[in-house]
């Protein structure tokens, strides 16, 4: 499925994350900036692109800016991010 | 069944801080809010973090309340699909009005319960918060087996009445009394509005005695401040702590002797106040810490 819109969800609030996702052709690049980076980066990471797999994203630019939250929270800023992405209304 | 409702606890849906940390304040119940507390622009996002959040959090002894848009919104069986992936006890149907809009989301409900396999019933709590629900509210208490109780909401209640809110509450007098005569009518609990000024305990402390003086179960809360103060003046006296006791000590003692009728001091006991008596021991024991 096509990422077609800029879109943001979530905030800097503490244990939330921000997540922009935006159109990318041919490939999928992840950015993680989070204040704990040196602890939790690759679970960072897996959560979003647990979440990109299921929902069938390929291409997209992903910038996530996390502020401790929980891999559920992070899961659903995610999932949330990918469907206004897509224009679709949940 | 017999439930504890002392304090519930308003949770914004939209806020993942208040989400993980929402069992710590001590509510009996939390109420995780998709409709007030969420902007239209955020609906879908509090959605799905909601969700997430009942499918994974440990709510342990705390009872989960989710407070869907109502029914005359295009948000409201969306917020009911998601929030029943999860583990959730009960709905908060705002603006509830008339045994229709009740009939309305219990069946969407079942449907729900149905589709996902739930075996444990989601119960229904209305919230009445216009002058029409408050004239409905005997015919809404009746309206379903799943009511549990009625729960007052007086901001917009008096927004509805063209009324001034105050802390002294004159203008929602009317509102309270009916409120808890008809759910006493039903047989269910009264759950009476929050009280706005996070800032104001003495003003928390004289409206939740009042509330608790003329027959609500318990009382909402928007601030997890004032959890503690609600839960201590819910809780019961001396008095009623040690009638309960002998209640139930003569309650097991007459099904030892097989006896079909109970008697203490002279007094028949019945079946409402046995479940007073087991209800005084369920808050004298989740305030011990016991469950």
């Amino acid at each position: 499925m096509k990422i077609k819109n800029i879109a943001i969800v979530g905030s800097l609030e503490s244990n939330d994350v921000m997540i922009t996702i935006e159109p990318l052709e041919n490939k999928l690049e992840i950015i993680i900036e989070s204040i704990v980076y040196d602890q939790f980066n690759e679970e960072i990471k897996k959560a979003v692109q647990d979440v990109c797999d299921e929902l069938e994203v390929k291409q997209a630019k992903i910038k996530v800016n996390d502020r401790g939250a929980l891999e559920c929270t992070i899961k659903a800023r995610m999932e949330a991010a990918i469907i206004r992405g897509k224009g679709e209304i949940l | 069944m017999i439930s504890l409702k002392r304090t519930m606890l308003f949770i914004p849906g939209n806020n993942p801080s208040m989400l993980m940390n929402s069992i710590v304040f001590g509510s009996d119940c939390v109420i995780f809010d998709l409709e007030d507390a969420v902007s239209e622009k955020q609906k879908d996002a509090a959605r799905i973090l909601v969700r997430n959040g009942l499918k994974t959090l440990d709510f342990e002894n705390t009872e989960v309340f989710v407070r869907i848009n109502d029914i005359s919104t295009k948000y409201w069986k969306n917020d009911l699909e998601e929030v029943m992936k999860g583990k959730i006890n009960s709905i908060l149907l705002p603006k509830t009005e008339s045994p229709k809009s009740v009939k309305e989301a219990e069946k969407y409900i079942e449907e729900l319960e149905k589709k996902y396999n739930i075996e444990k019933q989601i119960t229904i709590m209305p919230l009445l918060e216009t002058a029409l629900g408050i004239e409905n509210a005997f015919q809404i208490a009746k309206s379903s087996e799943r009511i549990e109780g009625l729960f007052l909401g007086a901001e917009d209640l008096t927004a509805d009445l063209g009324a001034k809110r105050t802390k002294e509450g004159k203008e929602i007098l009317y509102s309270r009394s009916r409120v808890v005569t008809a759910a006493k009518a039903a047989k269910i609990l009264a759950i009476d509005t929050p009280f706005t000024d996070v800032d104001d305990d003495e003003g928390l402390v004289k409206d939740t005695i009042f509330a608790k003086e003329i027959g609500f179960d318990g009382k909402a809360s928007i601030s997890p401040r004032h959890v503690d103060i609600i839960n201590k003046i819910f809780m019961p006296s001396k008095e009623e702590i040690i009638y309960a006791h002998k209640v139930i000590d003569a309650i097991e003692k007459a099904e030892e002797e097989g006896k079909g009728v109970v008697s203490l001091e002279g007094k028949m006991i019945d079946a409402p106040i046995v479940n007073r008596a087991r209800k005084v021991l369920l808050v004298l024991n989740k305030s011990r810490g016991v469950m």
